[in-house]
């Protein structure tokens, strides 16, 4: 027992290192973002695009999907496969709710003429975001993977460590989306 | 034994845990629902919060600003703390210890591109109108 759990605690601390050397993408995305963000070439800036209410009910989706995924851990320790399938399921819904929003933002966003082509924000803005949705796209696709495997197998010590990884995975998501909340839909609608 | 994985890397010491062993899981090192609760209605609050701040327009500039910031740092503290379990790593903390790094890493990447692209000439081209920037394009392209 204590060279697997061992195996397994070296194989997610490998894992979080991943997700710190994804943190530092995402910086440089930022980083981008923040130097570019009043560059709109004479377009539009974010305060007369973005949609508060419609980013607000995005954000909400995403929380209430890295909520059920901890649900989804707790059942899983617990030895819960009923709960456990239930926990991705929920999950997997209220994260392709919020993808589907994103796309739907973006896809108004395209229409109007307003896309990464425009200008320098909102080329910064699409790099960024997009990041993001297509982080939660991969997360969704693994979603899919566990779900199966988990009907298959059940809960065995391997589907458990990768159950694991997978949560930390998708609550590191939502930590990096509470900053492009911020940062780019509050901060951009106040800075006129 | 089955099931003590994510508890035992999640939480630390907790002890390998199977079905037979539920009745007695209320040790202190355990990851219950209550974090789980807790991490997520201070979320949602802070969240809310932050739109509520920006929707009703009392305060602007930089102190909204900076209040935004604040509430987004919290949150991250929250849930890295009631979602990752980081408070309950056992020692040595690694995961602390690479997540300090990385912040660091962050801090100088963000903040060194910011100083550097304010000091740089070009910045001011937000200035500009789309024909003087395409002017100016034009004139250093021969460069």
């Amino acid at each position: 027992m204590n060279e697997s759990s061992e195996g397994n605690s070296r194989t997610i601390f490998g894992f979080w290192i991943y997700l710190m050397t994804d943190c530092v993408l995402f910086a440089s995305l930022f980083a981008v973002y923040a130097v570019l963000h009043n560059n709109t070439y004479g377009g539009p800036s974010g305060s007369t695009l973005f949609s508060l209410p419609y980013v607000l009910g995005e954000t909400l989706l995403l929380l209430t999907s890295s909520f059920t995924c901890g649900l989804m851990m707790l059942a899983a320790s617990l030895g819960k496969v009923r709960h456990v399938l239930a926990g991705l399921v929920t999950t997997f819904l209220l994260g392709a709710g919020f993808l589907a929003m994103e796309i739907n933002e973006f896809h108004h966003l395209i229409s109007d003429g307003n896309g990464w082509r425009r200008s320098g924000f909102l080329s910064s803005y699409f790099t960024l975001v997009g990041t993001h949705g297509l982080h939660i796209a991969v997360g969704l696709l693994w979603l899919v993977l566990l779900t199966v495997r988990i009907l298959r197998r059940g809960l065995n010590p391997s589907s458990m460590r990768k159950l694991t990884l997978f949560s930390l995975f998708w609550h590191f998501l939502d930590i990096i989306w509470i900053f492009i909340f911020t940062i780019v839909y509050l901060v951009g609608v106040i800075k006129v | 034994m089955d099931f003590h994985l994510y508890d035992c890397l999640l939480s630390g010491s907790y002890q390998g845990m199977n079905k037979a062993s539920v009745q007695h899981t209320r040790s202190p090192g355990r990851i219950t629902l209550l974090s789980y609760v807790i991490g997520f209605s201070a979320s949602v609050l802070l969240s809310l919060e932050a739109y509520i701040l920006v929707s009703r327009h009392e305060l602007s500039g930089h102190g909204l600003l900076i209040v935004l910031v604040g509430l987004a740092l919290v949150q991250l503290i929250v849930q890295l703390l009631f979602f990752l379990h980081l408070g309950r790593e056992t020692k040595p903390r690694l995961r602390l210890v690479a997540l300090a790094g990385v912040v660091m890493v962050i801090l100088i990447l963000v903040f060194g591109s910011l100083w550097i692209m304010h000091n740089l000439n070009y910045s001011h081209n937000r200035l500009l109108s789309p024909s003087q920037v395409n002017t100016y394009i034009n004139s250093q392209d021969g460069l």
